[in-house]
Parts: structure tokens; sequence; C-alpha cells
């Protein structure tokens, strides 16, 4: 019993996980304006990873390029 | 035993809505549904190509120019190239067709009611449909040159079925 319940819940999760987690391609218009990107300002993300990467004592950590509408 | 009865009826009522979405073999379905208030050319015997685009989509913007140019090359030869604009603001959307004048048809789908039923797996995508109304071919994305061939091959092909 417990373990159907589980089963079943674990469908349930993981299609709601596609409909209302996952902001779709076409709902990306905010994401991709220019302000939502980290590193539009290169003073600030140099001194911003300046900060980070002393803190954590390392380096290369700081994250992946591109971002925004995820396009193509 | 009851509870579990109402979670398979959502799992099943979910998984049905994501089956509903068009794919390489299933019929366009009516535009004139999913955009009320858009003027929309007659497909009917036509080689359609149904592309969403939106402002903020650098690669969409890319191709436009592709788009136009296949709407100039085939039209003539019963081609119909529809752009669908998923723009959430309408100044952006008139914005955008300001900078980019095309010949095509295009429209807005203000309440994302054509999005959501296509699903368009990226952006730009475009579903490309013979005369009998199938979808043939899907597009995810715009790879330049490499995608135009792809459209020029494809259209040419459909247009001579």
């Amino acid at each position: 019993m417990i373990l159907t319940t589980a089963a079943m819940a674990v469908m349930l999760l993981s299609s709601c996980s596609q409909h209302l987690v996952r902001v779709k391609p076409y709902q990306r218009g905010n994401l991709a304006n220019p302000l939502m990107d980290a590193g539009r300002d290169s003073l600030l993300l140099a001194m911003t990873q300046h900060a980070y990467f002393s803190r954590e004592a390392s380096f290369g950590g700081g994250g992946v390029g591109g971002g925004g509408c995820g396009c193509n | 035993m009851k509870t579990n009865l109402i979670l398979a009826f959502i799992c099943l009522s979910l998984s049905v809505a994501t089956a509903a979405e068009p794919k390489v073999g299933t019929a366009l379905p009516a535009l004139s549904a999913l955009l009320p208030g858009s003027s929309l050319p007659k497909t009917m015997g036509k080689v359609v190509l149904v592309d969403f685009w939106a402002s903020w989509c650098a690669p969409c913007k890319a191709s436009f120019v592709t788009m136009a140019r296949l709407h100039q090359k085939y039209a003539a030869r019963g081609l119909v190239t529809i752009g669908i604009g998923v723009d959430d603001e309408a100044s952006a959307y008139q914005g955008f067709l300001a900078k980019n004048k095309v010949a095509f048809t295009l429209v807005h789908d203000s309440q994302h009611k054509a999005a959501d039923f296509f699903n368009p797996p990226t952006m730009p995508s475009s579903y490309l449909v013979d005369r009998k109304g199938v979808i043939r071919h899907i597009h995810k994305g715009f790879k330049g040159a490499k995608t135009e061939a792809e459209y020029t091959a494809e259209i040419e092909a459909l247009l001579t079925e």
C-alpha cells in the first residue's frame, strides 16, 4: 500500500515537474533581458569574483558562460 | 485506495495533456482557433511554414532574413509562411516588426494560446506542413545557412509532391 502510494506520488511529481516548474522556451522573455545578465558590468563582475574566490579559497567555480533566453 | 485512484487519474490527465502537441505526421491544427482575431491566409492545398519567434530571441531575428527569402522565392509556387510572435508585450512585438519589415504573414500570440498548444521545443521553432495539411518537418532553432539549405530542400520536395 505504502509502496503503491509512493510510486503514484513519484509519477505525479514527475508529471508536475514538466508542467509547473520548467520555464518553457517561449516564456523566457524576461530571462533574455540584458539586465538579467550577471556579467553585464565587467568591473562589478571582477570585484564580485575576487571576493567570492578569496572567501571560497578556490578559482574557476564562477559558473557557466551565456544564459538568458536559452535559444537554439 | 481512493487516494490512489485520484492520483492515477491526475497522472493520466497530465500525461494525456503532454501527448497532444503537434508532431511530425500529425495534422496542422486550425490556426484560426488558436489565434482568434488574427488575419490569416488560406492554407488549404498549400505548403505552410509556421514559425514561432520572439523579439528577445537573437536566432529568430537571424531567421527572419531566411524566412523572407523563402517567402519571396516560393510564395508564387504555393508556400504560405506564417510567423507567430510570442512576445508578452505588444510594444516589443511591434518594435521588432518596425525594424524587421517582411512580406509574409505575422501574427501576435499575446496570450500564448498557440504556443501552449504547439509547445515549441526551443526558440525559434518552425513546422513545415505539406499540401494535405500534415506536419512533415519540425525545425528546432536556427543555424544560419545550414538550416536555410534544409528549408530549401524540404520546401522544394513538398512543393513538387
